[in-house]
This record gives C-alpha cells, structure tokens and sequence, in this order.
C-alpha cells in the first residue's frame, strides 16, 4: 500500500509519519499540498502541525489546496483517507467528516499520554483493534474539542477521561463509510517501547491492511 | 467600500475563552458580566459601488471562508463611504 502524507505549510509531524509508516512495512511519500495529482497513492495521510500558522480557523485555508481536491476525490473512491490532529480539523473544514473544532475545555494546551478506548471498529483506524480494546497514545492539542451540532459523525475511539470536553469523548471520529477518519492524539508518535508506548502500532496496521 | 463582517459563534456551541474571561472579571468584581462570548470582526475594503453588490458578494466569502458554518454565524455591515463620494 501506497501512502501520500500531504505537507501543508506549518505542517510538522509529516516527518514521524513516514517513519512510522516505513517502520510498519508500509510505503509512504511526501507530496507538497500543492500537487494535482495523487494518482497511484492508495491511501493518504493529512499530519498533524499549523497549517498555514491556524489563520482564521485551524484548517481553514489548508482545506482550499489543490491536494485536498484529490483527497476529496479518493474519499469518495473508498480510499482510505486519516487526518492526524490538525489533519483532523482539516477533514472538519473540508466536510470529509462531521463537526469541528473548538479550543479546549479548560483552555490548556494538553501535552500527555491519554488512555483511549475502542468504541467502533468499522473504520479504516480501528478495524485491527478490538472493540473495548485500551490504547495509550500521545495527545498534543489545544483545538482538540470537537463539536458536531449535525450529530452524524461516528466516534470510534473515545478519551478514557475526557481531557478537552471533546463531544461523546470523541479522540478519533468517522465518516459514514468508515474509510474517512479524524484523529486528535498522535498514533505515528507511539509504534515502539522505546517511545513510551506502541499502542499506535494497532491503528496504523489498521490503515494499511484491510484483512 | 468599507465592509465590517462580525462572526459570532451561535449561543448553543461552547466559547471556553469566553467562560475563562468572564471569571477573570468576575475576579475583579464585575459580577454584573453575566455572559461574555469572543466573537470576531473582520474588516475589509472591497472593490465596488453597489452596496448591494457588494454585501451578496461578502456574504459569499462568509459562506466560503471566513464563517465556519457548523459554528458560526455573521452579520455583513457596509460602513458609509469616507472618501466624499457617497
């Protein structure tokens, strides 16, 4: 599986994600958020940072790159499609899943490991994992609060202690088909013990094998 | 033309700025701020003679870009013309 990891401007976990997905046997490719054409990709990775600094709302401007017309187009083909914390929030701003983001509950910017638990494994992050399975994961945000007035978004992890007064507890959410999915807490930043954890591990296997 | 564009999030969604600011002046003794929201202005200078034109064309750029319509609304306001001309 052939993996495009969009780098926005401001962008700054696109790094640690190649690797993490290199490190799972995976094949990942830096495309600039420019590009036109992610023809031959068979999946694709928005990572987390600021991108374009968070100018007038997290995700806001990202959502308008040329790139993001071809993420559009491989949601709709099926593909399967992971926003990682501002990935996630440009997946809000361009409708690929419900709701968005607001600043944090108790306007902390929450840098920690954060306990989460499996709630749904129809989707393309959590299809390898198994349901009520726990899963410790760095968390690194201070728009983390998702809101979904629409109520159609599907939560499938929720925060184990709700940190950031996120709806339903929501740590990572999905579209209705299942292969678009948003993630706040950092999955490519826990894939091995010497990181403090490798519970990541489960949910980027679950990105690139489908079986 | 000078166009004032204010976003404000609707009453429903949470303003956690809002909530910590409001204790803040409580802490100071304004007790009477009973709600406080962080709502947002925008300012704009826009080519264009016809308020009416003008105004559909920057209600457009709400819907587009500058109001995030699962949270928001906004209010479109043209300021008289300050160069004489109108």
């Amino acid at each position: 599986m052939r993996t495009a990891v969009v780098v926005f401007p401001g962008v700054n976990c696109e790094h640690d994600v190649v690797h993490a997905i290199e490190s799972l046997g995976g094949e990942a490719e830096l495309v600039w958020h420019r590009d036109t054409d992610l023809t031959g990709f068979d999946g694709v990775i928005l990572p987390g940072g600021f991108a374009h600094g968070d100018a007038l709302r997290t995700g806001a401007i990202a959502r308008l790159s040329p790139a993001m017309k071809e993420v559009a187009r491989m949601a709709t083909d099926g593909a399967p499609v992971l926003g990682i914390c501002n990935g996630w929030q440009i997946l809000c701003e361009s409708g690929l899943v419900p709701g968005a983001h607001i600043a944090n509950r108790d306007l902390s910017f929450i840098c920690r490991f954060e306990e989460l638990e499996v709630v749904d494994t129809n989707s393309v992050l959590t299809r390898g994992a198994e349901p009520g399975q726990r899963i410790r994961i760095p968390l690194n945000s201070y728009e983390g609060n998702w809101v979904d007035p629409s109520e159609t978004g599907r939560v499938v992890l929720r925060y184990v202690d709700d940190p950031n007064g996120s709806q339903g507890g929501a740590a990572a959410v999905s579209n209705a088909a299942g292969n678009v999915v948003g993630v706040m807490p950092h999955p490519e930043r826990a894939i091995d013990d010497l990181l403090g954890s490798s519970d990541g591990r489960v949910l980027l296997e679950s990105f690139l094998h489908d079986d | 033309m000078r166009v004032t564009v204010t976003i404000d999030r609707r009453p429903e969604i949470a303003d956690p700025e809002g909530t910590t600011v409001k204790k803040a002046l409580h802490d100071l003794g304004f007790t009477e701020a009973t709600t406080v929201r962080m709502d947002r202005v925008i300012h704009l200078d826009v080519d264009g003679d016809d308020p009416d034109q003008v105004r559909a064309r920057v209600e457009e750029m709400c819907r587009q870009l500058l109001a995030n319509p699962v949270l928001e609304d906004f209010a479109v306001e043209l300021e008289p013309s300050s160069d004489g001309a109108g």
